[in-house]
């Protein structure tokens, strides 16, 4: 039973840490999507 | 401890759900969610204009995310089917190994997440194809179609060959020719693919309950039928050569690949009892994987390093 509850543990804390990776990720390409489309922007002022 | 939904197994009785990263990741389709990617890629690729290389893998990530949305609403909604078919049996939701409504939800998490990202990193309108893609792979094809129909697989089909267009919309904010010739390739070539598939599996569809074409109309019927999609497939595989679209080189692997693709499939007619029969069936299953990859493959290395350059004089631009 023990057992049991520390494998449920363990699959539990790697969800965990798969989430935390994915939304780092997310935080990450939106980081950088972000810079590429101001890249552009940034680089060619509307006033110049 | 997870609630069963309606849509569960007798096995399914025994999910406990709370499975593992790696059954998460089954639940996403791996295989189809890396066609889905390298079809789009192409479309990506071969549509005109250039887009930021950052851009692109964004976009491709959603993609890749929005079918891996679509293959976990399905192995929800089949968890019944697939408990009773050898091919799907191993799969996490049948297992037990994760609750139907944890899939339920991990699929619609992503789906939407995927949809609203792409909107987001690329444009409105990849994103809508995106959406639309899903919603018709989970309620027309899986809700709908799979059990109703031997013609399931030719309609939903139409889920498959959807990537290639949403890269094509991607990269240019639209649709055009070359990508609904894309988009045409590979609605014909699923039939072929799916019922070569079919034949090696009748028993376990007709035990599941699933009207696939040879548990409807016999083995016969679907030898017919896969020999009638492909000598459709072989000369539409040109189609891209004819718009401009594909050059020397994408024509060559065209003409030589739908002729082999021919081939394999007269020997699935041809050959109809015994272990020859099984033998042709598996062999135009494997090839018709490899035909779809070397075709696109082909598009993508003549796109990708611009050794373009069409073999006919477009009659139509793309």
């Amino acid at each position: 039973m023990a057992n049991e509850e520390d494998e449920r543990q363990r699959r539990q804390r790697m969800r965990s840490l798969a989430i935390a990776w994915a939304l780092a990720g997310l935080v990450l390409l939106f980081f950088v999507v972000t810079i590429v489309r101001l890249g552009a922007n940034v680089a060619h002022p509307l006033v110049r | 401890m997870a609630k069963v939904s309606l849509h569960a197994n007798p096995e399914a009785l025994l999910v406990t759900g709370g499975g593992d990263v790696a059954e998460y990741f089954a639940l996403m389709k791996p295989r189809v969610m890396f066609l889905v990617v390298f079809t789009a890629l192409v479309g990506l690729v071969a549509a005109p204009g250039t887009m930021h290389p950052v851009l692109a893998i964004a976009a491709l990530v959603c993609i890749a995310v929005g079918a891996g949305a679509a293959g976990a609403l399905n192995m929800w909604y089949d968890a019944d089917i697939d408990a009773r078919m050898a091919r799907t049996a191993a799969r996490p939701v049948p297992r037990g190994k994760i609750s139907p409504d944890e899939a339920r939800a991990f699929g619609t998490v992503l789906a939407a997440g995927s949809v609203i990202c792409l909107g987001l990193m690329a444009n409105w309108f990849a994103a809508g194809l995106l959406a639309l893609t899903i919603a018709f792979y989970v309620f027309v094809y899986t809700m709908w179609l799979k059990r109703l129909t031997p013609q399931n697989i030719v309609i939903g089909g139409a889920a498959g060959a959807f990537p290639p267009m949403i890269g094509w919309a991607a990269a240019t904010g639209t649709i055009s020719l070359g990508s609904f010739v894309l988009f045409l390739i590979i609605f014909v070539w699923t039939p072929p693919h799916f019922w070569a598939l079919a034949i090696l599996r009748t028993r376990d569809y007709a035990r599941a309950g699933v009207p696939m074409l040879p548990v409807v109309h016999g083995e016969d019927e679907t030898r017919r039928q896969i020999l009638i999609y492909s000598l459709i497939l072989a000369p539409l595989g040109l189609l891209p050569s004819l718009i401009g679209l594909g050059g020397i080189l994408y024509t060559v692997a065209a003409a030589v690949l739908g002729a082999l693709f021919l081939l394999f499939a007269f020997a699935c007619y041809r050959e109809r009892v015994g272990p020859g029969a099984e033998r042709a069936a598996k062999n135009l299953f494997a090839y018709s994987i490899l035909y779809l990859f070397l075709l696109f493959a082909a598009l993508l290395v003549e796109q990708g390093f611009g050794l373009g350059g069409s073999a006919f004089p477009p009659f139509w631009t793309s």
